[in-house]
């Protein structure tokens, strides 16, 4: 493949690669709490939280880049907090460009865990906590078990949401070969320059390759819980 | 094994205010839908926190709304069968038995192989709960509650979901559990039949309130309470012993009404048992009828009669020390000229056995 690819493509692939994985390793546990609290819980607030969630989904992903960019930017608010009292750099950095994408493919992870936690039937939990379960218990070994199916689907949505973030990631973290230049910026870049078309044709074949393996996987691995759960 | 409860929690449309001490054995809460019978019960597992009351077992306090103690669930230590089994449904059978386990303090306990044995569910351990027959589920949600190491289990409707057939089939299981593991059970049920066999205490709740508590034998027998129990339900029950096995198939049983013949009993002579005889199943005549293919007839006096509404009379009778209950026409009543003292003879139709009394007679 590095042969077939031109090292700059191949860079191109290997960022974006890293920078959905982090995305979605690093959101998945807020996420799984995010989507408990919506489905579960009656807090002041819950709207709003809601509403914050699915914002990105909404907004023009340009906005939610800029936005980014005046919070987490050297002078934004967190952002020199970040640099000055724990030296961490996210604006045109590749880990900006990870912010940038978890934060495009939080709502499509929330909603699919939401929807699973939402078709657990709270009697089971209940039956769980006569048993002697305590809460955290409970969610341990019945709710995540049964909600595995929705993780790994929200999961693959979200990495594959992660993969073809274009707007915000180019607006927060601008387009530098090598350090955020990921998949789609690079399929951009190349179709702004004349005879970039066979490279970019290239890449996205690799990007159409990428979420087809995504779907099927996360087909696959679902289908193979759901025959452990009704199973014989 | 004293579990006291006392609570009060207003409902949209209903108002629970109940009251009742269940001694050890299993205390039945018998009552129509919606009377509140299943609300208590997830009161004392931790489930529903009553507005206002006091639950306590064994002189721990579960729940005191006045000190503000409320223990949750996973502390109370209940275990809780309920109408629905609720197996866990990514686990297979051996280990939603063992879930329980877990999180029970050490100690002496029921063990894996002597509960599965009870409950006749060794073939399916390996199984996971979708591909379970009802009956079959209900037993392991029984065994999955067993094993918890309860101090006090609770049953709720656990045979209303399934058929005659399971029922029968299950039926049999409770009683051994009941005998052999000793554990204090409260079990709700509106079938009188399943009342009749298990419980040795009975509270009726009528509406949120508990109309009358107190030994089943007692309550079942009390023509008062045939509105709540149903006419159809409504019979004494005597406790009889088996005098003799007879060559041609019947067993004679001695009760405090007199002797009794009933096709073959399975119990050895001297054995205690409950037979429960309905009030629907008992004819009168005034004087001791001849050719009758009916065994059982027993001389009594009538003690009271009670009207209902409609046709019907309930009429008390004392045979020997034992009580009887008798369902006839109100037109029959007064061509008999029945009244209380009055010599009769108690014609039997049916007699039940309602459960083999091990020990408490």
């Amino acid at each position: 493949m590095q042969d077939w690819l031109s090292p700059e493509e191949w860079q191109a692939v290997a960022l974006s690669l890293r920078v959905s994985a982090w995305a979605v390793a690093a959101s998945l546990p807020l996420g799984i709490l995010v989507a408990y609290a919506l489905a579960r819980w009656r807090f002041p607030g819950r709207g709003l939280l809601n509403g914050l969630v699915h914002l990105p989904l909404i907004l023009p992903p340009v906005v939610t880049g800029y936005l980014l960019l005046l919070t987490f930017g050297r002078r934004g608010a967190v952002g020199q907090i970040l640099d000055q009292w724990f030296g961490i750099v996210l604006a045109f950095r590749w880990t900006g460009a990870a912010l940038a994408a978890a934060v495009m493919a939080f709502p499509l992870m929330v909603r699919a865990i939401r929807l699973a936690i939402e078709a657990v039937d709270p009697r089971l939990e209940q039956a769980a906590g006569t048993l002697g379960a305590s809460r955290p218990w409970v969610f341990a070994t019945v709710t995540l078990p049964l909600i595995l199916p929705g993780i790994v689907a929200g999961t693959i949505l979200a990495f594959a949401k992660a993969m073809g973030e274009f707007g915000a990631t180019i607006t927060f973290v601008s387009n530098i070969p090598g350090q955020t230049q990921t998949l789609p910026s690079a399929i951009y870049s190349f179709l702004q320059v004349p005879g970039g078309e066979a490279q970019a044709a290239r890449l996205v074949l690799v990007a159409i390759a990428i979420a087809m393996a995504a779907l099927l996987l996360s087909e696959w691995v679902a289908r193979a819980i759901a025959r452990r759960i009704a199973g014989a | 094994m004293t579990l006291e409860v006392a609570l009060q929690h207003r409902f949209p449309g209903v108002t629970l205010d109940i009251a009742f001490t269940a001694p050890a054995g299993v205390t039945a809460l018998h009552g129509r839908s919606g009377s509140g019978k299943t609300s208590v019960v997830n009161a004392v597992a931790g489930l529903l926190r009553p507005q206002a009351g006091r639950i306590v077992l064994d002189g721990q306090v579960l729940f005191d709304s006045a000190a503000g103690v409320n223990l949750p669930p996973h502390r109370r230590r209940m275990g809780y069968v309920f109408q629905d089994a609720r197996l866990f449904p990514h686990l297979t059978v051996r280990q939603n038995l063992t879930y329980g386990r877990w999180f029970a303090p050490p100690g002496p306990g029921p063990d894996l192989a002597r509960v599965v044995d009870l409950l006749g569910i060794g073939p399916i351990l390996a199984r996971r709960p979708g591909a379970l027959s009802g009956g079959e589920r209900q037993r392991v949600a029984i065994g999955r509650a067993i094993l918890s190491r309860p101090r006090l289990l609770l049953m709720d409707e656990p045979l209303a979901a399934l058929d005659d057939a399971r029922k029968a089939e299950i039926l049999p299981y409770l009683e051994r559990l009941r005998d052999g593991l000793g554990l204090p059970v409260l079990y709700v049920s509106h079938a009188m039949s399943e009342v009749a066999r298990l419980a040795a205490t009975l509270v009726l709740i009528e509406a949120g309130r508990v109309t009358a508590a107190g030994p089943a034998t007692a309550l079942l027998s009390d023509p008062a309470l045939a509105p709540m129990i149903g006419l159809r339900e409504t019979g004494a029950i005597l406790t009889a012993r088996v005098a003799a096995h007879e060559a041609d198939g019947l067993t004679r049983l001695d009760s405090p009404a007199g002797p009794l013949w009933l096709p073959q009993v399975a119990a050895p002579p001297g054995a205690a048992l409950r037979l429960r005889i309905l009030a629907q199943d008992v004819m009168l005549a005034v004087a001791r009828p001849e050719g009758i293919s009916a065994l059982n007839v027993l001389p009594a006096t009538v003690a009271e009669i009670r009207q209902g509404e409609g046709p019907g009379v309930l009429v008390r009778l004392a045979a020997g020390e034992a009580t009887l209950l008798s369902r006839i026409t109100r037109r029959s009543a007064g061509a008999l000229a029945l009244a209380p003292g009055r010599p009769v003879f108690a014609v039997l139709k049916a007699v039940a056995v309602a459960q083999e009394d091990v020990g408490s007679g």
